[in-house]
């Protein structure tokens, strides 16, 4: 059975079975490398992507059920231009080994997408699901407060 | 993981017909059932996907009885219960994280009845029916103890009918890494009386606290639980908490639930 779905506004055909994990079609079929796999069994939020609009944890997605487009940190950015998230990222050097950073920013985006201007409860509450051994979570923490800001054009947030 | 096919029905007739085999199990949002097939603690032959199902999702108020779509998630709920009934919405927009309330479901939090999970304790505590392809069943015969439910072969949630409450809330102590409850008490009152539920703690799973429903039912106060305790007796233990510190929660996340109900 062929399956369709768009990943960041792309449409594909996918032959591969409907059980299959949204991650491993994303990753080993799309080529889209940037989501990473870090447990497989929805404890680390490494693989988190949009599905419609919300943050999900593709290695529990299956293939058939994906119920609307995905995003993926390939596509956060327009074009040459990088998301705000993306920019603060690299504006706080977030990222040590990097390996948990685009399930960060997927969850971040999520959340800045729902409350752009989040306090430091808030974004502890939303980003605590997605793990980083590197212990990189007072740089994300400012690294979200720093867009926020530039998304809401200077205001605090 | 073991092979294992795939099907996706849009009607409860088709799911409850592709269950019918006895090799097949029903896949809601896959928080649990996926990760635990991962462990190779479950190898079902077949997963009936309910997410593609519209009448199973949804919330709707049907006179005093607030009625959630077994496969509709807890984002969902926490936003769409939040005018009827803000106790419910609380909980499930404390379940898990984001991504894990984009995805998880009522009907599958229950059928799993983790000893540790916070929609039993709803359920309990609002003296919910389960409804399935087949039948009602109460809260107070569906949860069995640890991971164990009324439910049959095959049988499938489709609805869960819970009673609004004039005043409710959930204490969750949360277990950092799990984010589950480390113990979690439901509180709500209701004209007839209060109920009282406890998850997280018991070896027996969910569970209702009858003396404290006794002194709530009488005095809606956080005071009138001074002098009550529950035994340590049958209480989990486990590298996270003694079985004294889980039956200590009990009255703390007690009194801090009716405290935020009243
Ligand atoms: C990181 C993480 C954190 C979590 N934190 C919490 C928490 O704080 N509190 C909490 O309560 N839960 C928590 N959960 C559990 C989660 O919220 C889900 O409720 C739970 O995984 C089950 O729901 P599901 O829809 O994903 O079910 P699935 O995983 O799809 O199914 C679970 C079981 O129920 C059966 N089933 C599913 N739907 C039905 C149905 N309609 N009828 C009959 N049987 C059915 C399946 O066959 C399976 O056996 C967490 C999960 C993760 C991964
Ligand atoms: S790889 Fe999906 S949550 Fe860890
Ligand atoms: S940067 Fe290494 S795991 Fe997060």
């Amino acid at each position: 059975m062929t399956i369709s779905l768009t990943v960041n506004g792309t449409q594909f055909r996918t032959d591969a079975p409907p059980e299959t994990p949204l991650l491993w079609v994303l990753r080993d079929e799309l080529g889209l490398s940037g989501t990473k796999y870090g447990c497989g069994v929805a404890a680390c939020g490494a693989c988190t992507v949009h599905v419609d609009g919300q943050a999900v944890r593709s290695c529990q997605v299956a293939l058939a059920d994906v119920w609307g487009d995905v995003t993926t940190i390939e596509g956060l950015a327009q074009g040459e231009r990088l998301a705000p998230l993306q920019e603060a990222w690299i504006r706080h050097q977030v990222a040590q080994c990097g390996f948990c950073q685009s399930g960060q920013i997927m969850q971040a985006a999520d959340l800045l997408a729902a409350n752009p201007a989040p306090s430091d409860d808030d974004i502890d509450a939303a980003m605590a699901g997605n793990l980083c051994r590197c212990g990189s979570y007072s740089a994300i923490r400012a690294a979200i407060h720093d867009a926020a800001r530039a998304m809401n054009g200077g205001r605090a947030g | 993981m073991h092979a294992f096919e795939f099907v996706k029905p849009s009607s409860i007739a088709d799911a409850v017909k592709a269950l019918a085999s006895g090799e097949a199990i029903p896949l809601s949002g896959g928080q649990t059932l996926i990760p635990s097939m991962k462990a190779r603690l479950n190898a079902p032959e077949v997963l009936v996907s309910l997410t593609g199902i519209a009448e199973m999702k949804g919330v709707c108020r049907d006179g005093d009885v607030l009625v959630v779509g077994a496969a509709t998630t807890h984002a969902e709920v926490a936003r769409a219960a939040a005018g009827d009934f803000p106790g419910l919405a609380g909980l499930a927009g404390k379940i898990g994280d984001p991504a894990v309330r984009s995805r998880g479901t009522i009907g599958g939090s229950l059928a799993n009845n983790d000893p540790s999970a916070c929609y039993p304790a709803a359920a309990l505590g609002t003296g919910a029916r389960i409804v399935t392809d087949r039948r009602e069943i109460a809260a107070d015969d569906f949860f069995q103890g640890m991971f164990t439910t009324a439910l049959k072969e095959g049988e499938v949630i489709t609805s869960v009918r819970l009673p609004i409450p004039e005043a409710s809330a959930y204490a969750k102590f949360l277990q950092p890494a799990s984010r589950f409850a480390l113990t979690g008490v439901f509180v709500a009152k209701y004209a007839a009386g209060v109920r009282v539920a406890v998850t997280g703690a018991s070896e027996g799973g969910v569970f209702r606290w009858a003396e404290a429903e006794a002194a709530l039912s009488s005095d809606f106060d956080s005071e009138a639980l001074s002098g009550l305790s529950v035994a340590a007796e049958g209480m989990i233990s486990d590298l996270h908490g003694t079985p004294e510190y889980r039956a200590h929660l009990v009255r703390v996340m007690t009194r801090r639930a009716v405290a935020a109900a009243s």
